[in-house]
């Protein structure tokens, strides 16, 4: 392998293509990863609150939303949202990019609300207690004696999870939608330098998404040292 | 000694799946008065206690507070247990907030005191039970002994008519228990009704004027300090005392 022909090419695929790499991967990735998580975190939070819902009939249907969707592959779910979900409901006028966009918020909410039920529940129910035994109602405990004290859990797990999105949305490619893959099999197949570009598009990856795992990190420490008890 | 009664217990149940933890429960507590509960693990004793204020709602029996059947329906239970303080065995102060506000939230929140207002009251009371200089400072630096000082004055804060106290020195090192006790002996002396679930046998011995022995969920005995821990009539209870004195 020579590897300063590699470095060459590297460098001039990047001469040559940095626009699709960059302003129409880099930004459809984004795009992508912040209208699914942030979505998902919206529709997560609702799901959570029904899945600790006092209606059973509510529990029940919102248990199988979630393991339907944590229990199918993710690109499997692209494919209904592609494929079917358009043709089942033509009067939705919704371009390509935003159903696999819809189908990515629903893939994030499912285990977003999972990582919210098991914030708040990892609260101490003792200090639910503590909160009732002095006359604050329900949604007075909720408020300002759990959730505060849930954030700090939920919050590191939801970084992990825009992380893992972002990683997830490379999936887009298969329908070719313009995210960061997708500019991989643009110039690997107008240039044949497959290697090259797909060593661009990883480290481009890594640039994205190491910087905020090292966010996550340092939010887990500060919390772990603030929460020692 | 007060003879109105302040909270009644006619007939209590309750069960923890097949376990069975109150038995028939019957019990007044009268306004003034300090009732210890003592009895072994397992008795019911902190089961009922948390009846006391529906932390634990009986499966039958009737609980009455200042004569309102807060076991009926329609009742608004918040309303009532702002008039009954508790206090834990594992303190459950709040975490996240300082020590004052972990104080003053309740009373701001539920009785619309003012800031000022909540804050003058903090102040008295931290200076009351020596963390005066802690009020700014967040839980997690306190010790075991400081934090069961603080979730006191937080319930408190609230100005309830009875003091609930489940086993408050059990989670404590052992250097920490006497300054706990201290307080809490210090409010029962100033005439705060009490009901004391404790295994501190020579504290309640000294501060109740009654005391209970619960065992198999039902009390097996009561009496005064003197009756229950010099004249035990219940088999079970001289077993008991025989063990832990």
């Amino acid at each position: 392998m020579n590897f300063s022909l590699i470095g060459a090419n590297i460098l001039k695929l990047l001469q040559q293509y940095w626009q699709v790499f960059l302003l129409q991967g880099v930004v459809n990735t984004l795009k992508l990863t912040s209208i699914a998580v942030l979505f998902g975190v919206v529709l997560g939070t609702l799901v959570a609150i029904c899945k600790m819902c006092r209606f059973k009939l509510v529990r029940f249907f919102i248990t199988i939303y979630i393991e339907v969707i944590r229990g199918t592959p993710i690109l499997l779910q692209l494919y209904i949202f592609y494929f079917v979900l358009p043709q089942l409901l033509p009067l939705l006028k919704m371009s390509p990019f935003m159903w696999v966009a819809l189908a990515l918020c629903i893939n994030s909410s499912a285990y977003v609300s999972e990582v919210i039920r098991a914030g708040i529940q990892a609260v101490d129910i003792g200090q639910t207690e503590a909160a009732r035994s002095l006359g604050m109602n329900s949604r007075q405990t909720m408020t300002r004696i759990v959730l505060p004290q849930a954030v700090r859990n939920i919050l590191p797990a939801l970084g992990n999870e825009f992380i893992m999105m972002l990683k997830e949305t490379s999936l887009a490619s298969t329908f070719f939608l313009g995210d960061l893959m997708t500019s991989y099999l643009l110039v690997g197949g107008a240039t044949y330098l497959r290697f090259e570009a797909l060593i661009i598009v990883g480290a481009i990856y890594l640039l994205l998404t190491y910087p905020l795992s090292q966010v996550v990190n340092a939010f887990e420490r500060k919390m772990a040292k603030d929460g020692a008890d | 000694m007060a003879q109105t009664e302040l909270i009644k217990t006619v007939d209590l149940y309750k069960s923890f799946g097949r376990l069975g933890v109150l038995k028939g429960v019957s019990e007044t507590i009268r306004t003034g008065e300090v009732v210890s509960i003592i009895g072994p693990s397992g008795g019911g004793k902190s089961t009922f206690l948390r009846c006391l204020n529906l932390l634990e709602t009986p499966e039958k029996g009737q609980i009455f507070f200042e004569g309102v059947e807060i076991t009926g329906k329609k009742v608004d239970i918040d309303r009532h247990r702002q008039k009954m303080g508790m206090v834990f065995q594992h303190f459950n102060v709040f975490p996240h907030l300082s020590v004052r506000k972990n104080i003053t939230l309740a009373p701001m929140l539920v009785k619309g005191k003012s800031e000022a207002e909540a804050n003058a009251q903090a102040n008295e009371l931290l200076e009351r039970v020596g963390l005066a200089e802690k009020a700014e400072v967040m839980p997690a630096k306190l010790s075991g002994g400081q934090k069961q000082r603080l979730a006191i004055v937080r319930a408190l804060a609230m100005e309830p008519d009875v003091m609930l106290f489940d086993e408050p020195t059990s989670a404590l090192d052992p250097e920490m228990v006497g300054e706990v006790l201290e307080v809490i002996k210090g409010l029962v002396k100033s005439g705060m009704t009490s009901v004391i679930v404790t295994h501190e046998m020579g504290f309640a011995r000294e501060v109740s004027d009654r005391v209970l022995f619960m065992a198999d969920g039902i009390i097996a005995e009561s009496g005064t300090p003197d009756q229950v821990f010099n004249h035990p009539q219940n088999p079970r209870l001289q077993d008991f005392l025989a063990k832990v004195l």
